[in-house]
């Protein structure tokens, strides 16, 4: 054993970087649940975005028109799902699970081609002044824009949630949506936005593993990233800044793992691998001990207007 | 009329669902660039076209029959037990421990015993989400996710650090004892001078997921537990004025669920690896909804929609040997059936049921 060679600057450092790719798309989920909406096919998307923000990255030689093209790949499949379960009544479980297989089967058959192929990645940016900053500076101010982004997503979301109408209107249809639909609200309407949003954050996390963390295209290279991501949202109690704690947690679980690994610490890291289940669960216990679900109140129901 | 017939609701609406699934896949396949109707005529070629064909599809169909049985039992309870693949991993964790540790004098016996054990393991690893929905609401479709990981990692961690027998590689357990190997088709319907079903892994458990689908047949349609189960899936609260106890019939049907989803691993651990090894499911559990799905929680549908299945997952593999179609492309399939399924009452069936009493009243006039 031999714990010194962890450094624990660049621990953290690269903690961020593991996070990010659930980190944005659990915002995503969180904001697609609030509104009512369970989407399973989180894994789906994430790993299309993967697989479209390479194949575009590779032939455009840029990877941020790879994350746009991941962002955009993202929410059309999510628009499939939208379709079938907001426009046909679809069971969202089922729907969710089948957009995962789908997006599953499809990325592995539009990325046969791109295995093994080299892609620009995205360039650390050197913050000045502040990346000089001792400890706090390799830590915060030295990471790829897309860690940034990720953060402010967070914010953002936090802030449209909570304060403005928008946000208002979306929680109400997520928590009640007989009642927002009788207040004129269009349900509908709102849950394809917010299932669109929830897609694209997904694509580009999917996009944020093939293009910045691999960076290379390998087939099923998400490897459970998504369902990480719905439980994030599930311990995080539906919030957005403990989402980001969340990430970072589990983020920071998979970092340590291989850490430790490489230390060769003799914690069998099977236990590791299952904690973000494990905590999720107790987290899942201990709401309920309070006598709440914490869930959206229309999480997962069929909302079917009958005028 | 304001229906339409009972064979139409039965059969056309499946049938019309399924050949718009192939017709999608057919355009995937195009758009590929390989040619659809010789990757059909490949397909059923491989899966059906020798008795070597049959043994893979049958074997991959009892696989689905266990789960997709499992998932329409907790599916009538109003529950989605995504969690069948984590029961089917502790099913053969408790089918490998019975196997190994019990001296076994012949292979009726240990079958037996057996499926005591993979039942018992697959319902306790479904009892804690069961427990967690019945008394403190939580989603149960979040916790059997959460709990399908921590099945994966506890199975790891117990083939690498527990159950390898030493100097020995791969994490799996040690080979089953002869005497609890189970007959394969070959072993059954061979004769002398005919061998048939050579090498293929199809086993007595395929007549153990027919006697499963009867029992279940009767258990939910001609029993009053099962009564009280599909009482409680169409309306919880008017089933609890009538006496059912909700945390009650949440933990029964829950328990079932998980203990057929551990049964199917007399399936592909004792009758096909001979052996624990890790990732034994190979999706049985996820497949399993889309069997229920396609069998409309019938287990007559079921066994239909698991043979569809077996097929597919047969098939698939033909055509990634021999064409330039990986085999993924079945995933897409699978997952055509299942968004289309979920989607069929209301892309398929109103336009179907309306040409229908279109029809009925003209013929009145």
């Amino acid at each position: 054993m031999n714990l010194e060679q962890i450094n624990p600057i660049l621990l953290i450092a690269s903690l961020m970087v593991a996070a990010t790719p659930i980190l944005l798309a659990a915002i995503g989920e969180a904001v697609v649940e609030k509104a009512g909406v369970l989407n399973l096919g989180v894994e789906g998307m994430m790993i299309t975005g993967a697989v479209v923000g390479f194949a575009i990255g590779v032939n455009s030689g840029s990877p941020a028109l790879g994350f746009v093209a991941a962002a955009i790949s993202g929410a059309a499949l999510s628009m499939l799902f939208a379709v079938l379960v907001l426009v046909l009544l679809s069971n969202q479980v089922a729907t969710g699970l089948g957009l995962t297989m789908f997006g599953l089967g499809l990325s592995s058959l539009i990325g046969k081609p791109y295995e093994g192929m080299k892609v620009p990645t995205l360039a650390k940016w050197d913050i000045p002044l502040l990346s000089d900053i001792p400890v706090l500076g390799p830590i915060l101010f030295n990471h790829d824009p897309m860690v940034y982004v990720s953060l402010i997503l967070i914010a953002v979301v936090w802030y449209v949630l909570k304060s403005t109408r928008a946000g208002l209107i979306l929680r109400a249809v997520g928590e009640n949506h007989d009642a927002a639909h009788q207040l004129g609200y269009k349900v509908i309407r709102v849950r394809m936005m917010a299932i669109a949003f929830g897609g694209a954050c997904a694509g580009l996390g999917g996009a944020y593993i093939s293009l910045v963390r691999v960076p290379q295209w390998v087939e099923g290279m998400t490897a459970g990233a998504g369902w990480i991501a719905l439980a994030i949202v599930v311990f995080a109690s539906w919030r957005p800044w403990r989402v980001l704690l969340g990430a970072y947690l589990f983020g920071g679980i998979t970092v340590l793992q291989l850490n430790l690994q490489a230390a060769g610490v003799a914690i069998p890291v099977e236990y590791l691998s299952m904690s973000p289940y494990v905590i999720t669960i107790l987290v899942l216990v201990a709401i309920s001990l309070k006598g709440k679900h914490g869930a959206p109140g229309s999480l997962g129901r069929i909302f079917h207007a009958s005028h | 009329m304001d229906k339409m017939p009972r064979w139409a609701d039965v059969a056309l609406i499946p049938i019309l669902n399924l050949v718009i699934a192939f017709a999608l896949s057919a355009l995937v396949i195009l758009a590929i660039g390989e040619d659809p109707v010789e990757a059909v005529s490949l397909m059923v070629k491989g899966a059906l076209g020798s008795t070597y064909g049959w043994g893979y599809t049958l074997y991959y169909t009892t696989n689905f029959i266990f789960t997709g049985l499992a998932v329409s039992i907790a599916f009538q309870a109003a529950m989605f037990n995504i969690g069948g693949e984590g029961q089917v991993v502790l099913g053969g964790l408790g089918v490998a421990l019975v196997s190994l540790y019990i001296p076994f004098p012949h292979w009726t016996l240990a079958l037996i015993v057996a499926m005591a054990g993979g039942a018992i393991f697959g319902a306790a690893w479904a009892a804690i989400p069961a427990w967690l929905q019945a008394k403190r609401g939580s989603h149960i479709v979040i916790t059997t996710i959460m709990f399908n990981f921590i099945a994966f990692s506890l199975l790891n961690y117990l083939l690498v650090n527990v159950l390898r027998p030493p100097g020995e590689m791969n994490p799996a357990t040690a080979s089953f004892p002869e005497t609890t190997h189970l007959p394969t088709f070959q072993d059954m319907f061979s004769t002398a001078d005919n061998v048939v079903f050579r090498g293929a892994p199809v086993n007595v458990s395929f007549f153990i997921a027919l006697i499963a689908c009867v029992a279940v047949y009767f258990l939910m349609w001609r029993s009053r537990l099962g009564f009280e189960i599909r009482a409680f899936g169409k309306s919880p609260q008017a089933s609890v004025y009538a006496g059912i106890s909700p945390v009650k019939i949440t933990m029964i049907a829950m328990l079932i669920s998980g203990a057929i989803s551990g049964m199917m691993s007399i399936n592909n651990t004792m009758g096909q690896a001979e052996q624990l090894i890790l990732n034994s499911a190979e999706g049985a559990g996820f497949v399993g909804i889309a069997v229920a799905l396609m069998g409309r929680n019938h287990p007559f549908g079921v066994l239909l929609a698991a043979f569809l299945f077996g097929f597919l997952a047969q098939g698939g593999g033909e055509l990634a040997l021999w064409m330039n179609i990986p085999r993924e492309l079945v995933t897409v399939i699978q997952a055509f059936v299942i968004m289309l399924t979920g989607a069929m009452d209301n892309m398929v069936r109103w336009p179907v049921e309306r040409a229908f009493i279109r029809a009925a009243k003209r013929g009145e006039r």
